[in-house]
């Protein structure tokens, strides 16, 4: 068998995946070079969303850019909102009515819900199992409704301002909220009766692309990927901000339970434990959530102090690090977005090394990426 | 750590290297190193056991107007301490060593900072374009850039 | 079927209304028939690129439920004909938007959806590499409005995009 195959040679091939292929979850190119299925080398070629939202950061005021945070990673526009709202008021040093950091984070863990719904729906979907994605979706729909309570949006909200929220929380929001988490709760088990722990479904992905936990640190993942390789690291938990340390939520990890650490598998359960513990604190925080105001006194025409921060928040994709450089206008002078899915990319080429084509979908789709966010 | 001590410790090591410490208004604080010896300090910060920076949280290139600078923000998981480095360059021809051998995590940001404002890191694996297609003109996130009239025949 | 269906049929003067379960033959205007089949099987190519893309997601998946309009997606434009753009179009990545225009078969159609493939939406101004409308690069039936329009505001675009289709004359005498 050995000699016929050095008798036959063979020709590596070059195929290009993206920018427009379903499973690359928007434009995304690979180059992939491949000898026969296995894959030799797998570039991911990205910018065929840039937007420069940069740019236009030091183009437009403070309050301005709200808007463009949606546009940012779009699943999780709450997120990206309150992120900016918590970049600008660390610089300025706003203190924010106590009622309004809880409603960011009940908005906030709810839309980690409806994000790690798309990708569980989505990757599902990769793998060849379109059903659980039509699951994922009702549910996502009750979360955009009441997303559409609040602010009469049901993709890009600009629902958090700077020093607060642009308005109070509507009647019998809460309530809602609570029904919605008693329907919820118990759908988690039956995604996991679905297909979590179908047969087909772990063979694809367990022992696939093993990240770890060396690695996980080195390349910069975070988030759920870094978590997927056993490192319990999560800046609510470890760096707590907001009124985070207020609540009382476990940290999800990978444990390699079907395969290695750090494999598609152990990634794509710590979305599905998280959705969990959003459950948790979301419920906590409609517990203890005070009477107030929402909305901190913050002038027209804002000029935060000369300075220059970091902050980071944690997102549904990892941590999304706002660096930003204030000359005491009304515009940023600089304004970096460290995102969690473009730096996440930097591994891709190391870990598809010798994997089949049809592995690569499962990467991508462990992985969670979203374009906008990759290519700003 | 404290950022204080972090400074006195890179300046004890390397001199006149570290140019000084930038507290007030700064978070975190960033020590300003001189943009020849960011190799070497960058695996001093993640190799000493006292400091082990090991994960570059951030790294972006900034145009000051009268010079460039390219800065980093470390965090070490195992100490939970954070940092920033920054090095300042001249307009003229901006280049550093590149630190993508210390962290791997660099050379996506490297790229996308070779893009936006054209500073060259030397020893980098791989130094392209990643953003804008091969064939831009210019380095956009640069305060003096002029947008371009058209792009291949399709109006800017 | 070997048998001409015309003999079986219970023949011309019989109205469409009147036939009977063993009839083959309706009789009616050609184009209005071949109108008829292409809008009720609207396929689309699924061409997110953005936001836009979720809300198109959406729209086809549980709630929406683009398929009872005939609207399946299709992963490849060779078997599409309608292609939605959903979301902002780049300039690195406007030569592919064209790239899979060509490839679609004839007759095809174009829906711009969203802000960003009608004008550039929020990018319009400050942005240097988005384009400037989808219609810089090729040609659009149906602009649906909305950063991001809701799947409501989709779903009528289809149904204008069907109306137009209702109206073309496929056998019109050559001028
Ligand atoms: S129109 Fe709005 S929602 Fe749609 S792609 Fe553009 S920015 Fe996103």
């Amino acid at each position: 068998m050995k000699a016929r195959a050095e008798a036959l040679p063979t020709q590596e091939m070059l195929i290009n995946m993206g920018p427009q292929h379903p499973s690359t979850h928007g434009v995304l190119r690979v180059i992939l070079r491949t000898d026969g299925e296995v894959v030799v080398n797998a570039r991911p070629d990205v910018g065929y969303l840039h937007r420069a939202l940069e740019k236009i950061g030091e183009r437009v005021t403070y309050a301005q850019y709200m808007p463009f945070t949606d546009r940012l990673d779009y699943l999780a526009a709450m997120n990206c909102n309150a992120a900016w709202a918590w970049t600008v008021e660390k610089l300025a040093g706003i203190e924010v009515p106590e009622r309004a950091e809880y409603i960011r984070v009940i908005v906030c863990e709810l839309n980690r819900i409806a994000s790690h719904l798309i990708a569980f729906g989505s990757f599902t979907a990769d793998m060849g199992a379109f059903t659980p994605f039509l699951y994922a979706i009702r549910e996502r729909e009750r979360i955009n409704d009441l997303f559409e309570d609040i602010c009469g949006n049901r993709l890009t909200y600009n629902y958090v301002r700077i020093g607060g929220v642009s308005a109070d929380l509507p009647d019998r929001f809460l309530e809602k909220t609570k029904e919605f988490l008693d329907y919820f709760a118990p759908k988690v088990p039956e995604y996991n009766n679905l297909i979590s722990y179908n047969k087909i479904f772990v063979h694809r992905l367990a022992n696939v692309a093993a990240v770890t936990p060396e690695d996980a640190v080195g390349y910069g993942l975070t988030g759920p990927n870094l978590r997927g390789s056993g490192v319990p690291f999560d800046l609510r938990k470890n760096e707590p901000y907001s009124v985070y340390p207020e609540f009382d939520f476990d940290v999800c990890v990978g444990t390699g339970e079907r395969g290695t650490l750090g494999d598609c598998f152990d990634r794509y359960m710590v979305r599905i434990n998280e959705m969990k513990e959003s459950v948790r604190i979301v419920r906590q925080a409609i517990e203890q959530i005070p009477e107030g105001p929402v909305m901190a006194k913050v002038p027209r025409m804002f000029k935060p102090p000369v300075g220059e921060v970091y902050f980071r928040a944690e997102n549904p994709r990892g941590e999304t690090g706002i660096y930003l450089i204030s000359d005491g206008t009304v515009n940023p002078y600089r304004l970096k977005i460290r995102a969690p899915s473009f730096v996440t990319m930097g591994i891709f080429e190391k870990i598809t090394k010798g994997l089949m084509i049809a592995d690569v979908v499962a990467v991508i789709g462990s992985f969670d990426i979203i374009l906008p966010e990759i290519d700003r | 750590m404290e950022p204080k001590e972090i400074f006195e410790k890179v300046t004890e090591k390397f001199g006149g290297k570290a140019v000084e410490l930038q507290g007030e208004g700064f978070r975190p604080a960033f020590v300003v190193v001189s943009p020849e010896s960011v190799r070497e300090i960058a695996l001093f910060l993640r190799d000493d056991p006292a400091m082990k920076f090991d994960s570059l949280m951030c790294l972006s290139g900034v145009d000051y107007k009268d010079r460039f600078a390219v800065t980093y923000h470390l965090h070490s998981l195992s100490v939970g301490h954070q940092i920033g480095v920054k090095a300042y360059l001249p307009r003229e021809a901006p280049s550093l060593p590149s630190v993508d051998m210390v962290w791997p995590a660099a050379n996506f940001q490297e790229r996308e900072a070779f893009d936006l404002y054209g500073i060259v890191f030397e020893g980098s694996w791989d130094l392209r374009r990643i953003l804008l297609p091969e064939d831009w003109e210019g380095h956009p996130l640069r305060k003096d850039y002029k947008y371009p009239e058209f792009y291949n025949g399709i109006k800017v | 079927m070997s048998q001409d269906p015309a003999q079986s049929g219970p023949g011309p003067a019989a109205s469409p209304g009147s036939l009977g379960p063993e009839a083959h033959v309706m009789v009616g205007n050609a184009d209005k028939f071949i109108n008829w089949c292409r809008r009720s099987s609207l396929w689309y190519l699924l061409f997110a690129t953005a936001c836009c893309g979720i809300e198109l997601m959406q729209a086809g998946a549980s709630r929406y439920d683009l398929d009872r309009f005939g609207a399946v997606f299709r992963a490849t434009p060779r078997q599409s004909d309608l292609m939605i753009v959903a979301g902002t179009i780049t300039h690195k990545m406007a030569s592919r938007v064209i790239r899979l225009y060509e490839q679609m078969p004839e007759p095809k159609y174009v829906i711009s959806m969203g802000s960003c493939a009608n004008t550039g939406g929020p990018f319009y101004k400050d942005s240097y590499c988005v384009v400037k409308g989808v219609d810089l690069l090729i040609p659009v039936d149906v602009y649906v409005p909305g950063c991001p329009p809701r799947p409501e505001a989709l779903i009528d675009g289809i149904i204008k995009l069907q109306k137009i289709i209702d109206q073309k004359k496929n056998f019109a005498a050559k001028a």
